[in-house]
C-alpha cells in the first residue's frame, strides 16, 4: 500500500491539518508517512497545498508529483492539480465551494458538499474533517478514531470538548461516500 | 627601600606597541587598576577590537577575547550569557564601535546586556593609516578626506555618548578626555562605575575616551592634546550623559 | 521514546537540545524559522538561553563568545544569511571554537527564492568565508537522519574544535515524518580549559585567549599547520557515506540531501525495467567520501555515473575529481530550486544507457 496524496485549497481552510492529521495518524498505524508543505511568504489568503505519504514501506522520495488520491477544496486547486493524478487515482472534490466537474475520464471522481453537511453539523469550520472523512471512507488507510488521537494531541486536552463535533464530522464525511 | 609604585598585575609584562603620545596606554592602565581595584581579576574577562588596540589580549592579564572589527559586544553578550556571573567588558575604538560596529553596540545597549564597554574616541582610524572616521571633526583633513571633512558630502560626526544614552537599556553612559591629569583621574572614576555598574547588573555601561593620536594627526604628542581640548572638546562635552 | 511527527526544523531544535546545547543565538529568514521559534519555548525550559540577534554577523559573533566560554552553542539560518555569517564561521575556524551552523539552503543567489536548494555546497564544503580553512559538513536526507547527526556534530565540533555546519534543504526543515528522539538529561560535556571564564593567576591554567589574529607569519604558519593536521584527522575519521544498491550495479546515481531520496525512487524505478542502478550518497560533504565514491563508480560492472542537484552543478566537481575520469559522470539538475522528479531521472538514466 502507497498512498500518495494531496490536499490542495485556500489558506485558511484547514489543508495542512487535513495533512497532518492523515500522517499523524498512519504514523500511529505503524505506517511510515511524511508531511510536504507548500510554503510561499505569504502568511494568509492564497493556496495552499500539502503532500502526503502513507506506505507499508520505507518511504523514498516524498515528493508527490503524481498523487494517487487528490483532495481539493477550492476551484483552483482542482485545475491545478486534475492533470497530475495518476489513471484509476480518485479525486475528491470539495463540492460546495466547486462548481465544475472533474474532466477526466479515467480517474474516479467524488463530489462532497463539505460547506453544506459542515453546517448541518453547527459548524462550517469543520469542512476540512468532512472532506477528510470522505477521503478516509474511501481509502480506508486509517481508522478515524486514530485520526481523533492525533487531533487531540493537536487540541490539548484544553480543547478536548472538540472531539465530538469533529468526530460526527469525518463519519458524515465517510458516510456521504459509501 | 620603599616600595611607591608597582604596575598593576592585571598588566602583563608584554611592552605596549603604541606610538609616542598615544592614548591606549593610558586607558590600558586605567582599565588593569579598575579590574585590580574592584578584586574582579578571576572573574573577568574582555574583548578587544580591530584598530590600534588589537593586540590588547596580550596586555591584560585576564582571560581574553579578539573580536572581527564592530563585532565586540556581540561577542560579549555570547560570554555573558554562558557566564552571568563573571564579568566582561569590550574596548574599541571609533572605526571598530561608531562604523562597522554601530548595530552590535546600539543592540548590545538596547538589551541591556550587563557588559561594560570602553569606547576610545580619537576622530580617525590610527591602524589603518589615518583614514577619516564617523567621529573625524568638520574640516579635519585625514588620508580619505584630504580637504577636510566636508558636513555636505558625508555628515558630521557622530555622538555616541549622547546617542546611547537614549536608550533604555543603558545604565551609566559617560565621556571621559586624556588632555590632563585631571581629566585622568576622572576618567579612571568612570571607568570603576561603569564596572560596578555592571557588578551591580544594572545594565549597560560605556565610557567614552577622548583620546590624543598625534601620529595620524600629524602632530607632537603635546600638540595633539592642545589640538583635542581645543577641538573634540567643545564637539564632544564631557560629563556623565546617563546614570541609573 | 515513542515516534512523533514532528517538523524537520523542530526536531533539528529538540535534538540540538538533547545533544547538550544551551545557548541558541538567529536571526528570522525564511524557511528556517521553526527553529528559532522552537528554541525561544524550549531553551528557557531547560535552563538555556536563546537570544534574537540584531543581525546574522551579530548571531555567529554570539556563538563564538559562547563558545569561546566553553558552552555548547549553535545558530541557524538560511543561505543569504549564512552568507553573512560568513566572517564569524572563519573567525571560528581560526580561534578554534567549536559551534554548530545550521544552514537551510533556499534558492539563490542573492535574495534568490525559498524554496529547497542545494547552491551552497561550494560555500559549505570550500571554505565560505575567506581564509585558509575548512568546516565539517553534515547532509542529511531525513528527519530522522538529521536528529542523530545532531550529537555527533556537536561531538565532532568539540572534538576538533572547529564549527560543524549541517546543510539541509529547505524541504528538509519543513516536512514532518515520524522522528524518534534519543532523549538525553545529561549529554556528556568535554572540559574546556582553554576556554573564556575568569583566569587565576596562581592556578595551573593558563591564561585563555580566544583569537583569530597572528600577525607574524611564522605563528600564522603554526596555526595552520595545527589545523591542517587536525583536518587530515578529520578526512581519515569522520567520512560518512551510503551506498544503496551499488553493489555489481551497471550505473550509479550520485545525490545528496533530500534528492537522494528522489534518486532511490529513481533506483526503484529503473529496477522495474530492468536496469541495475545503485545509489551513492555523501552524508559528509566535507571530508567529502571520495575513495568510497572512486570505489562504487570505478567497479568494473559501471557504465557511467549521473549527479543530481538542486543545483547547477556543485557535488558534481567532488564526483568527477573522485573518479578521475575512470567513467563518464553526467549531471542532471537545476537552479531555481526545481526538483527533478524520480521519473526524470530514471529517464535520464536509460538515455544514457542507450547511448553508451
Amino acid at each position: 500500500m502507497v498512498e500518495r496524496n494531496i490536499f490542495a485549497g485556500f489558506g485558511g481552510q484547514g489543508v495542512l491539518l487535513m495533512g497532518q492529521l492523515l500522517a499523524a495518524a498512519g504514523m500511529k498505524e505503524g505506517k511510515n508517512t511524511s508531511w510536504i508543505p507548500s510554503y510561499g511568504p505569504e502568511m494568509r489568503g492564497g493556496t495552499a497545498n500539502c503532500s502526503v505519504m502513507l506506505s507499508e514501506e520505507e518511504i523514498d522520495s516524498p515528493l508527490v508529483t503524481r498523487p494517487t488520491s487528490l483532495i481539493v477544496m477550492n476551484r483552483p486547486s482542482l485545475e491545478k492539480f486534475e492533470d497530475a493524478v495518476v489513471p484509476g487515482g480518485s479525486i475528491f472534490v470539495n463540492s460546495s465551494m466547486i462548481d465544475i466537474k472533474v474532466k477526466r475520464t479515467d480517474v474516479n471522481a467524488y463530489y462532497v458538499p463539505c460547506t453544506e453537511i459542515a453546517t448541518e453539523l453547527g459548524n462550517p469550520k469543520v469542512s476540512n474533517m468532512i472532506m477528510l472523512g470522505a477521503y478516509i471512507g474511501k481509502s480506508k488507510c486509517v481508522d478515524i478514531e486514530t485520526v481523533l488521537e492525533a487531533l487531540l494531541e493537536k487540541l490539548g486536552e484544553r480543547k478536548a470538548k472538540l472531539i465530538p463535533l469533529n468526530r460526527e464530522a469525518l463519519k458524515r464525511g465517510a458516510g456521504c461516500i459509501e | 627601600m620603599a616600595v611607591v609604585f608597582q604596575k598593576t598585575p592585571v598588566l602583563t609584562d608584554v611592552p605596549f606597541h603604541y606610538c609616542p603620545g598615544c592614548g591606549h596606554g593610558i586607558v590600558h592602565r586605567l582599565v588593569a587598576e579598575v579590574i585590580e581595584e574592584l578584586g574582579i581579576q578571576e572573574k573577568c574577562a574582555g574583548v578587544a577590537p580591530v584598530g590600534c588596540a588589537v593586540f590588547m589580549y596580550n596586555y591584560m592579564n585576564v582571560d581574553m577575547y579578539e573580536a572581527a572589527h564592530g563585532r565586540a559586544p556581540a561577542v560579549a553578550t555570547g560570554f555573558k550569557r554562558v557566564h552571568p556571573d563573571k564579568y566582561i567588558f569590550t574596548y574599541q575604538g571609533d572605526g571598530d564601535l561608531a562604523s562597522i560596529g554601530t548595530a552590535e553596540i546600539v543592540h548590545a545597549a538596547h538589551r541591556g546586556e550587563k557588559i561594560t564597554t570602553i569606547f576610545i574616541n580619537n576622530a580617525i582610524y590610527g591602524m589603518t593609516g589615518g583614514q577619516m572616521a564617523p567621529t573625524t571633526l568638520v574640516g579635519q583633513v585625514t588620508t580619505t578626506s584630504p580637504y577636510g571633512r566636508q558636513k555636505e558630502h558625508c555628515g558630521e560626526p557622530i555622538r555616541i555618548a549622547e546617542m546611547l544614552s537614549t536608550i533604555n537599556g543603558s545604565a551609566y553612559i559617560a565621556r571621559c578626555a586624556l588632555n590632563n591629569a585631571a581629566n585622568i583621574r576622572k576618567t579612571k572614576a568612570a571607568i570603576k562605575k561603569a564596572f560596578q555598574c555592571q557588578i551591580e547588573g544594572k545594565g549597560f555601561s560605556l565610557v567614552e575616551v577622548l583620546s590624543p593620536c598625534p601620529t595620524n594627526w600629524g602632530k607632537s604628542p603635546a600638540e595633539a592634546m592642545d589640538w583635542l581640548q581645543d577641538n573634540m572638546i567643545p564637539y564632544y562635552p564631557l560629563g556623565t550623559f546617563k546614570e541609573v | 521514546m515513542a515516534k512523533k511527527l514532528m517538523k524537520g526544523c523542530e526536531a533539528i531544535a529538540e535534538a540540538a537540545i538533547q545533544a547538550g546545547c544551551r545557548y541558541f543565538f538567529g536571526y528570522p529568514i525564511t524557511p528556517q524559522n521553526d527553529i528559532p521559534e522552537y528554541m525561544s519555548r524550549r531553551m528557557p525550559q531547560v535552563g538555556g538561553c536563546f537570544l534574537q540577534a540584531e543581525s546574522e554577523l551579530a548571531a555567529i559573533n554570539m556563538v563564538y563568545g559562547a563558545g569561546g566560554a566553553g558552552a555548547r552553542a549553535m545558530t541557524s539560518s538560511s543561505s543569504p544569511g549564512i552568507s553573512l555569517k560568513q566572517e564569524g564561521i572563519s573567525t571560528c575556524a581560526a580561534a578554534e571554537v567549536p559551534c554548530v551552523i545550521v544552514n537551510m539552503m533556499r534558492g539563490g543567489p542573492g535574495l534568490g527564492n525559498i524554496q529547497a536548494s542545494q547552491g551552497d555546497y561550494f560555500q559549505a564544503t570550500k571554505g565560505g568565508g575567506h581564509g585558509d580553512y575548512r568546516c565539517v559538513v553534515y547532509a542529511p536526507s531525513s528527519i530522522q537522519e538529521t536528529c542523530d547527526l545532531m550529537p555527533r556534530a556537536f561531538d565532532t565540533a568539540d572534538k576538533y574544535r572547529t564549527p560543524v555546519i549541517i546543510l539541509a534543504d529547505g524541504l528538509i526543515g519543513q516536512m514532518m515524518e515520524p522522528v524518534e528522539l534519543k532523549m538525553n538529561d545529561n549529554p556528556t560535556m568535554p572540559e574546556k580549559p582553554w576556554a573564556c571564564q575568569g583566569w587565576d593567576p596562581k592556578g595551573e591554567r593558563p591564561r585563555a585567549v580566544i583569537n583569530s589574529l597572528y600577525i607574524e607569519t611564522e605563528i600564522l604558519d603554526d596555526l595552520m599547520t595545527r589545523l591542517n593536521a587536525r583536518y587530515d584527522e578529520i578526512r581519515k575519521n569522520e567520512v560518512m557515506v551510503e551506498t544503496y544498491k551499488t553493489e555489481g550495479a551497471d550505473f550509479v546515481l550520485c545525490a545528496y540531501g533530500t534528492v537522494a531520496r528522489v534518486c532511490k525512487a529513481a533506483v526503484r524505478i529503473l529496477a522495474e525495467n530492468g536496469i541495475k542502478c545503485g545509489l551513492v550518497r555523501p552524508i559528509t560533504l566535507w571530508p567529502f567520501p571520495s575513495k568510497e565514491v572512486h570505489d562504487v563508480i570505478a567497479q568494473e560492472s559501471v557504465q557511467g555515473a549521473l549527479t543530481v542537484e538542486i543545483s547547477n552543478g556543485q557535488m558534481v566537481e567532488d564526483i568527477r575529481l573522485a573518479v578521475n575520469g575512470e567513467k563518464p559522470v553526467e549531471f542532471m539538475g537545476k537552479g531555481g530550486s526545481i526538483i527533478p522528479t524520480a521519473e526524470e531521472i530514471a529517464d535520464r538514466v536509460m538515455k544514457i544507457m542507450r547511448r553508451a
